[in-house]
């Protein structure tokens, strides 16, 4: 299967990144969110990241804004949907929201339609069963900034169909994208680990141990690892990183997830990391 | 702001670099990418701060790192932008 049109739900700060990742690939993208206001923000998102993609990244295509939009639909309708081939959902971490976003969508969406959860730490299995198709719904857990890599953690529902994930190979073909199959517990593999780290990296700034910058230092020059776990809160949202740690909590009833009080400060502040200009660093430019 | 003699536009990159990620030495030509200083995602702040600066437009072709590697790497970039035709 070749697909041309991808839906994108919910453009904000991953989902934008899918947009931007689909039509550098040659795919028309249905983008859509809730507001006017939300749809400018990702339209300014991606025309930025589709502009400073070949800085990035060697080999990525240069389009003009206008070659980029033509590939790209913004809309705040849910039923412009209905005509692809695959719908990504990328809402907030928030149960009361994604249950009747489901119900929608498999109300729009024809019957073969495959829906990919890129959730953070919700299962798989308790979004397949909001709709009638749980053979069709697969978690795709895409990192940030999408474009840039070349990895996605994919989660394999109770329910989900050896043909959805044949359907998620062919779709990362066409995005030049590798899918790292896992089990179905709330956080997978990725954010049950990494937001041990973010959460106590916070704290351990909080304790006046080190700076931010000693901190994510260790794990970078010490580990080896690319980015430091603060500076990689702020590329996903404080905020984002709040609410996936509550999601952790409830579900696993274990103190080890308990949201560090800096963290909660920090959102209640507005320091929400890149996105917001503030967060364990400045952005100025942001 | 294409007045500025070469040595203020290296300071003012340096500022902003050092504003942005608080390192303490930095030598005109360290590669800020490949030692891991900052990681690539700095490229795009390094590059919003050039245009707003010194007020030049940073063109599709422009935008390859190898402009922006290094404090001297767009120090140099600056004055070929500002130099006119």
């Amino acid at each position: 299967m070749t697909f041309t049109t991808v839906g994108v739900v919910g453009v904000g700060n991953i989902g934008c990144g899918v947009v931007v990742d689909l039509l550098l690939h040659g795919i028309h993208a249905v983008g859509v969110d809730v507001s006017a206001a939300e749809l400018d923000r990702a339209r300014r998102e991606l025309l930025k990241a589709v502009r400073f993609a070949p800085l990035l990244q060697k080999g990525a295509p240069r389009l003009t804004p206008e070659q980029a939009m033509a590939r790209v639909t913004l809309t705040t309708d849910l039923e412009a949907v209905a005509g692809c081939q695959f719908i990504v959902e990328n809402i907030p971490e928030d149960w009361s929201l994604k249950e009747p976003l489901y119900h929608r969508l498999d109300e729009i969406a024809p019957a073969g339609v495959y829906f990919g959860a890129n959730t953070s730490c919700i299962p798989i299995g308790r979004i397949a069963a909001a709709t009638h198709r749980p053979d069709r719904v697969v978690g795709m857990h895409f990192m940030n900034p999408v474009y840039l890599k070349p990895t996605v953690e994919v989660i394999r529902g109770a329910a989900t169909s050896e043909a959805t994930l044949v359907a998620v190979q062919e779709l990362f073909g066409q995005l030049k994208k590798q899918a790292i199959v896992v089990g179905d517990k709330p956080g997978f593999v990725s954010n049950r680990i990494s937001h041990l780290f973010m959460n106590e990296a916070a704290s351990v700034l909080e304790d006046g141990l080190a700076t931010a910058a000693q901190i994510d230092a260790i794990f970078k020059q010490c580990f080896g690892h690319k980015m430091g776990p603060l500076e990689t809160a702020d590329l996903i949202g404080l905020d984002t990183v709040v609410r996936s740690l509550d999601v952790l909590y409830d579900a696993f009833q274990d103190p080890k997830f308990r949201c560090c009080p800096l963290l909660r400060q920090m959102v209640a502040e507005g320091k929400c990391g890149v996105k917001s200009g503030r967060g364990f660093y400045h952005y100025p430019c942001a | 702001m294409s007045s500025s003699s070469p040595t203020e536009v290296k300071a003012a990159i340096r500022q902003f670099i050092n504003e942005s990620i608080n390192i303490e030495a930095l030598g005109d030509d360290d590669n800020l990418f490949e030692s891991g200083i900052v990681n690539s995602l700095f490229a795009v702040q390094l590059t919003t701060f050039v245009e707003a600066r010194f007020g030049i437009e940073v063109g599709m072709d422009d935008l390859d790192i190898e402009n922006f590697k290094s404090i001297n790497a767009t120090a140099g970039f600056v004055a070929r932008k500002t130099a006119g035709p």
